[in-house]
């Protein structure tokens, strides 16, 4: 469809440059135009009858002029998206490194589960009699969460990570106003995923580091310093974000404890522990699982995902509404709270297709299949440890837990950067690792390969790393390749400063195939 | 196990390679005593078990597909074309992470671009974000932003607000002790707001249409916010709404917040959504979530790539705009399908097809004794009187096998003046035959 007048791939001149071709593509890799570009007025992807007749009530409100919404055929629209979708790696494409996302495989029963007519199409505020069902996913996913943490309540309705620490450090906050005690410090390590301080200062709290040992620990001698009758909990993430178990982990809880703090703990790589350690053994108060890490729902592109809380028994009232209980006519939705409840998080119930999903996960696993998620993930992860030890620099002794962490002092004096050496990666065929993360070592990378992968794919991973690692060491012409990767894919290396610096956060009429001129963005 | 990757004598030649005698030797930082906990759980099971286990659950519940149905409220049933399901199922959009890695990221990074395009234009705003958890938590960080831009910390919020909106924002405002004042419940969409607004007034929260279905012209309140200093955020949890009413754009709101469900999304019990977050290009640095930007890559190609992440909690921590990370990556990918297979014809059709059965219904119900419909001007739902308890009548409805609407004393428990009042929905998926029945059946029961 190459109407007159109009390219249909913006900016064809700049691609066919690069790629030599006359339209930009590389055979399969195409040019895909924005959908704004490929519509026009007049046409439609949907069949619709016509409006009943009526008098309109909208009381002088109706819309003046045009949205400015494109119009496309279903095959136009299926073409776009699709073409969209392979410029993305994927899981299902080839292993997925990510340390601390877990980008373990997708089962696609959980996706059919969640389709099922009578749960994906029920409505949150039917009458309770006739969602019964759905609340019993509920609850059973809740009694599957409490027995694998050994922790006696759990909130379901945060819709994330994050959303869950929030909720997490809503419950404490409540819990120390029930007790008239107004604390203003959290104590957060500095290797903690960026959101727990901004999880802290949302509740009003000031962030405190707790500084590491040499071994990448908790100092406790630092942490029994920083404690003190103003600090309302401390926030850790178990196993840590070096990839290592807090092995003083009951030291720690009892030593807030007897501040009189509570202890959160960021649940982010329960993978590695789920089934074979459970947090509530360890002395937590409060912890959220990410299910769309532990327990495979899909991290679709960037969520949705899913965040409940477990909470122990000194913090087990203070719930956010609503919750399941069971009453005399079956199960029932509390949601409207006591006085000690904190309030509502969000609309209606919590992410329930994504506790299908993850019941699914759970039930096709068993507690069997669970502790060996744990052990292998674990496993994968000392086996590339022990591949890349001579060749790439480990932050810190083994073994570790579900994740690896260099850093980048093996490419010191090589010009080749983590970041250049992530981009090199992208050439092989694989998505790199998490960079740059955690800050508490220099030029981090940290790698997880998950216990979705097979041993030869974990073999294959540790053969390309082990040759980029010597490729980067032997330096000469192989510096300028790893700083001009990603050279194969359907983008190379973007202008983030360029980005940030003059937003262009949406299309414009007018700015259709306008080129963009590269000089004027120097 | 059928997800698992390793073999015994991987496992075997693994630990072999890493030099340790057994598994239980990784985990030797384990408290004594924490390891290997019995579990009283039931231990793996095959596909098929699995499905048989979510069938019974699936049954015991009434799904709208095979009653009349009227219930809105927040969340809505409208038809998904079959494109867009299968299109959010492939692998590469279904199974890849936040694209932090651009290179390998352009399908999600394009997506989102266009999902912000369109979110901006059907709200008639400048700039949108990549899509919050909800619409309840959009507008509690809108008034967040709202607080960091006017300095201020007061928030209004109407009375015609849902009460999951109200209560998400209270709960948030809490945590630091934030005033915030609730106006009365505002039935009959009459309120002032513009008393309220004082110099301490960081933004009036309101909705359009109210919980109740009332529509309203803002234009004299977003005046009156402007006049004091304050800002108005606009909240829609009918997304649909915006083919046929004029936009909150339109009438000078600085933030809009809504939930994007109705394009794309299945209703799946209330979550998960896809919170929609726009506002004007001065206030971009203050905005919570991902922005998605357009740049350049080295060879001057275009291309996208996530941006002005400074305000995002894994650059700047606690001094973040916000703590969310995950977002709603995919159910926006499903609002920008849908989106893109309407069209502006499409979505103009569609909202008229829910505004014209909705007044049809509203004109049946009108002739029974005793119901009174409460907004002048409405969408697609509207607020009805009963001359007895809603609730009540809810109930005797499902005996009939109709799911009648939502009784405001579900949303507002408690308050005795909505007692009799009943929220219904009418979208494109309710037959003449469904209202025929629902009017039948409320004729018998009341």
């Amino acid at each position: 469809m190459n109407r007159q007048g109009r390219t249909t791939t913006p900016h064809a001149a700049a691609n066919s440059a690069v790629t030599g071709t006359i339209t930009g593509n590389r055979g399969l890799q195409m040019e895909e135009a924005l959908i704004f570009e490929i519509g026009e007025d007049g046409r439609t992807g949907v069949d619709l009858p016509d409006a009943p007749n009526v008098k309109d009530r909208l009381g002088g409100l109706k819309r003046q002029g045009k949205i400015g919404l494109p119009g496309l055929s279903e095959p136009q629209v299926i073409r776009h998206f699709v073409r969209l979708s392979q410029k993305n790696y994927s899981i299902d494409a080839g292993l997925y490194p990510l340390g601390s996302c877990t980008m373990k495989h997708n089962p696609r029963l959980n996706e059919k589960m969640a389709r099922l007519p009578g749960l994906g199409d029920v409505h949150p505020l039917q009458p309770v009699s006739t969602v019964q069902g759905a609340l019993e996913v509920i609850d059973q996913l809740a009694g599957w969460l409490k027995t694998l943490t050994g922790m006696p309540a759990v909130a379901m309705s945060p819709a994330a990570g994050a959303h869950g620490e929030l909720c997490g450090l809503m419950a404490i906050r409540a819990a120390l106003k029930a007790r008239g005690d107004v604390r203003k410090r959290i104590l957060a390590p500095e290797s903690a995923h960026g959101t727990n301080p901004a999880t802290a200062a949302l509740c009003g709290y000031t962030v405190d580091p707790i500084p590491a040992t040499a071994d990448g620990r908790v100092d406790l001698d630092a942490l029994q310093a920083k404690l003190g009758p103003d600090v309302a909990a401390i926030m850790l993430t178990n196993p840590n974000t070096c990839g290592l178990f807090e092995r003083d982990i009951k030291k720690v809880a009892d030593m807030v404890h007897a501040a009189g703090a509570f202890f959160y703990c960021d649940g982010a790589n329960f993978n590695a522990i789920v089934g074979k350690v459970r947090p509530g053994d360890l002395g937590i108060d409060a912890m959220h699982i990410n299910l769309h890490k532990t327990f495979s729902t899909p991290h679709g592109g960037g969520g949705p995902g899913s965040g409940p809380v477990v909470l122990s028994d000194s913090l087990k009232d203070f719930v956010p509404v609503p919750y399941v209980v069971h009453g005399k006519n079956g199960l029932e939705l509390v949601e409207n709270g006591d006085a000690k409840s904190f309030g509502r998080m969000k609309s209606f119930h919590g992410q329930m297709g994504m506790f299908i999903r993850a019941l699914a996960y759970m039930m096709s696993h068993g507690a069997d299949g669970l502790k060996r998620v744990a052990e292998d993930s674990v496993l994968s992860a000392n086996y590339v440890l022990a591949s890349l030890k001579d060749v790439m620099s480990p932050s810190f002794e083994g073994p570790c837990m579900h994740e690896a962490l260099f850093d980048d002092r093996f490419l010191k004096d090589t010009g080749v950067t983590t970041l250049d050496f992530a981009k090199a990666m992208i050439d092989e065929g694989y998505h790199p690792m998490t960079v740059y993360f955690p800050l508490v070592v220099h030029g981090a990378m940290l790698i997880e390969p998950t216990e979705s992968e097979s041993k030869d794919s974990v073999d294959a991973f540790v053969t390309t790393l082990r040759g980029l690692a010597e490729k980067a060491k032997a330096g000469g012409e192989n510096v300028a390749m790893f700083q001009a990767a990603p050279q194969l894919t359907p983008r190379r290396r973007l202008d983030e400063t360029r980005a940030a610096r003059a937003p262009v956060l949406r299309w414009k009429p007018g700015s259709n195939g306008a080129p963009i001129d590269k000089a004027a963005a120097e | 196990m059928r997800y698992l990757g390793l073999t015994e004598a991987d496992r075997h030649e693994m630990l072999e390679t890493i030099g340790v005698p057994g598994i239980d030797a990784l985990f030797k930082d384990v408290p004594a005593g924490a390891l290997n906990p019995r579990l009283d759980l039931p231990p793996h099971q095959g596909e098929l078990e699995v499905e048989r286990a979510f069938a019974a659950m699936a049954k015991k519940n009434v799904s709208p597909m095979d009653v009349p149905f009227f219930l809105g409220a927040g969340a809505y049933r409208h038809h998904i074309p079959a494109a867009v399901d299968h299109l959010i199922q492939r692998s590469e959009f279904l199974t890849s992470y936040t694209p932090y890695q651009p290179e390998i990221s352009q399908g999600t990074l394009q997506y989102l671009f266009e999902f912000q395009t369109q979110v901006s234009m059907i709200t008639g705003m400048e700039v949108a974000n990549a899509s919050m958890y909800d619409g309840a938590t959009s507008a509690a960080e809108a008034v967040l932003m709202a607080q960091r831009i006017t300095k201020r910390s007061k928030a209004v919020l109407s009375g015609g607000l849902h009460p999951h909106y109200r209560d998400t924002v209270a709960t948030l405002m809490d945590q630091t002790d934030q005033p915030h004042v609730a106006a009365p419940v505002d039935l009959a969409g009459n309120e002032d707001l513009s008393t309220l607004i004082d110099d301490q007034t960081a933004c009036v929260v309101v909705q359009n249409p109210s919980v109740f279905g009332q529509l309203r012209d803002l234009t004299s309140l977003a005046r009156a916010c402007q006049a004091k200093g304050a800002l108005l955020v606009v909240a829609v949890t009918e997304i649909t709404s915006l083919g046929l009413i004029t936009p909150p754009g339109a009438m000078g709101a600085d933030i809009v917040v809504a939930e994007g469900q109705s394009i794309g999304v299945p209703l799946s019990f209330g979550g998960p959504y896809v919170g929609l977050f726009a506002t004007r290009e001065k206030y971009v640095r203050q905005m919570p979530g991902r922005l998605c930007g357009e740049t350049v890559d080295q060879d001057g190609r275009r291309g996208f790539v996530l941006t002005l992440s400074a305000r995002e909690q894994h650059i700047r921590r606690e001094k973040a705009t916000s703590n969310i990370c995950t977002n709603s990556g995919l159910c926006a990918l499903a609002f920008t399908i849908h989106m893109s297979l309407l069209g502006e014809a499409g979505l103009t059709k569609l909202a008229e097809i829910n505004h014209g059965k909705a007044v049809q219904l509203a004109e049946k119900l009108s002739q029974l004794k005793g119901v009174a419909i409460v907004p002048q001007a409405f969408y697609n739902e509207f607020a009805i009187t009963l001359p007895q308890p809603a609730a009540s009548v809810v109930e005797k409805l499902v005996e009939k096998k109709i799911l009648g609407g939502v009784p405001a004393s579900r949303l507002f428990p408690g308050d005795k003046s909505l007692e009799n009042v009943l929220l219904v929905t009418v979208t494109e998926t309710n037959t003449e035959g469904d209202m025929d029945k629902l009017v039948a059946a409320l004729k018998e029961v009341l």
